[in-house]
């Protein structure tokens, strides 16, 4: 009973998981498109619908419709396999993020997180490492000069970043003293919910977002795609709902990504007053109220991703990789040293 | 060696060393992220096609309209000089005599039994009203609809002449 309590238990909160992570991030490409139109002084999409709010499902739909074309000299099983890697490694992140503290159904209490691995962030890094996979599969088989082109800067920049975002976090570890990612949700609920990572770590954070936007190819560093030299980078060659995973798995990176941010270095699920809320309401309610907060700050930073792109160039390529290891990594590296000493002076 | 600057709009390209904070790069990426997010604030500009009509210059050339004087009379006399000045050849017509009894409905004894415009043909040129000795033709400042067949685009008398209880301002335009 146990058991099938168990599993009935993660059945929902990983289809829960799924689901809101998928309309969230078809979502953020409505909302990518209202962002740039009203930072251009222009109104976006507004027509399928009131405001344009059924503009996701009609690219969807368009996307379903159109010829799904596969080049003769392609590789077919890894061109096939490209777009599902790719958005399979952007959804299978958001397992360990915890979105609440815990729900008390009957007289059990149920984490609101798919699983609490005891090294969550090591899962993150090595699964996001994995999503180089999709990128470089997809334009490997192609079998096109601009998608291979494509797929070695994506690849490229995508190791090179990983690096200081790995340094980034093991000073965020040492603060911390622990590698699950549920646990460094719930320290941060000091302070009566306000004692954030980002106040230890404000360096670290910077280096971490910088390269969270480079492994989410995101302007100034979405070089693989980069439409003006290289006809649409590693998926050049896609068309189809093939193309729109590629599409759609950098909307869903997005989300994961910003939900991890807002978990590693904004409180997570903690906002001011949680552990009052805690005492004088129902333990449930406020569980609710914080996966609420928690979707607040996530949303949030899927608008600073969309309103740098916005706002930045991109990046030249050796500039990306001079940014990459003659700044961001002996940063890092003065961060940890940094973080070190403090930990070592008043610890 | 002399300095020339022919045009006054010569910039010399500056190459000072940038400042620490400049070099920096992230204080200059936040300073620029607070331009964007002022437009975000800023009234838009876009006029939404299909539903707001964006305000015309009083010269534009849009549909046309054939006219009727002040007792509601065809104006047009069928002398066919808007047709012979046609650079696209859009307009035909089809001359006819006005009978007894019709003096209520055309102004002279001639008149155009058909006037057709093919829209899909016409540039827009208003050459037409140029011609026009009997201030019978205008371009106006309503657009051409948008039609399904290409028949729908030759317009007609019908279309075309203007009813005398929803008469066409012309007043601004200015020709000659």
């Amino acid at each position: 009973m146990v058991f099938e309590a168990f599993l009935l238990e993660k059945t929902i909160i990983v289809l829960v998981v799924f689901v809101v992570t998928l309309s969230i991030a078809a979502y953020s490409t409505y909302g990518e498109r209202k962002v740039a139109a009203f930072l251009q002084d222009r109104i976006g999409p507004n027509m399928a619908g009131p405001y344009g709010i059924w503009q996701p499902l009609a690219d969807g739909l368009k996307m379903f419709m159109k010829e799904d074309f596969v080049p003769a000299a392609a590789n077919k099983f890894l061109y096939h396999i490209g777009p599902g890697l790719s958005m399979l490694t952007a959804l299978m992140v958001s397992a360990v993020i915890p979105w609440g503290k815990s729900l008390i159904i009957g007289d059990g209490e149920a984490s609101v997180q798919v699983t609490d691995i005891n090294v969550g962030i090591l899962y993150v890094l090595g699964v996001v490492s994995l999503g180089v996979y999709g990128v470089m599969i997809g334009g490997w088989a192609s079998n096109n000069k601009y998608s291979l082109m494509g797929a070695l800067r994506a690849s490229s920049q995508m190791i090179s970043y990983e690096l200081p975002m790995g340094l980034s976090l093991i000073a965020l570890v040492m603060t911390t003293g622990t590698l699950s990612f549920n646990e460094i949700a719930a320290q941060q609920s000091g302070w009566n919910g306000m004692e954030w990572n980002i106040f230890y770590q404000p360096l670290g954070f910077i280096i971490f977002i910088v390269c969270a936007f480079a492994e989410a190819n995101r302007t100034p560093f979405d070089l693989p795609e980069c439409e003006a030299e290289l006809v649409g980078g590693y998926h050049t060659e896609y068309s189809s709902m093939k193309l729109g995973f590629y599409l759609f798995s950098e909307y869903a990176h997005m989300f994961v990504s910003s939900a991890i941010i807002a978990t590693l270095y904004f409180g997570g699920y903690n906002f001011p007053g949680i552990n009052t809320l805690y005492e004088i309401m129902p333990h449930n309610v406020v569980t609710a109220i914080s996966i609420g907060v928690l979707m607040i700050k996530t949303l949030f930073f899927i608008f600073l991703f969309m309103w740098v792109r916005w706002t930045i160039p991109r990046f030249r390529y050796d500039q990306l990789m001079d940014l990459g290891w003659k700044k961001l990594v002996p940063l890092a590296i003065a961060n940890i040293v940094l973080t070190a000493g403090i930990v070592l002076l008043f610890k | 060696m002399a300095e020339y600057n022919l045009s006054n709009r010569k910039v010399m390209v500056s190459n000072k060393k940038m400042t620490f904070s400049e070099r920096l790069y992230l204080p200059e990426i936040l300073r620029g992220m607070g331009v964007t997010i002022n437009h975000l604030f800023k009234p838009k500009v876009t006029y939404v096609y299909g539903k707001d009509i964006r305000p015309f210059a009083t010269t534009y050339r849009g549909q046309h309209v054939l006219k009727r004087d002040d007792e509601g009379r065809e104006r047009c006399v069928a002398c066919g000089m808007c047709a012979v000045a046609c650079p696209a050849e859009a307009i035909t017509i089809v001359a006819a005599e006005r009978q007894p009894g019709e003096e209520h409905l055309y102004r002279e004894e001639k008149y155009a039994s058909t006037y057709e415009i093919n829209m899909l043909r016409c540039i827009f040129c208003g050459l037409c009203e140029y011609a026009c000795p009997k201030e019978a033709i205008y371009l106006t400042q309503r657009l051409v609809e948008v039609e399904t067949n290409r028949r729908d685009f030759i317009y007609t008398k019908d279309d075309l002449l203007e009813s005398m209880d929803n008469r066409i301002d012309i007043s601004q335009r200015r020709l000659r």
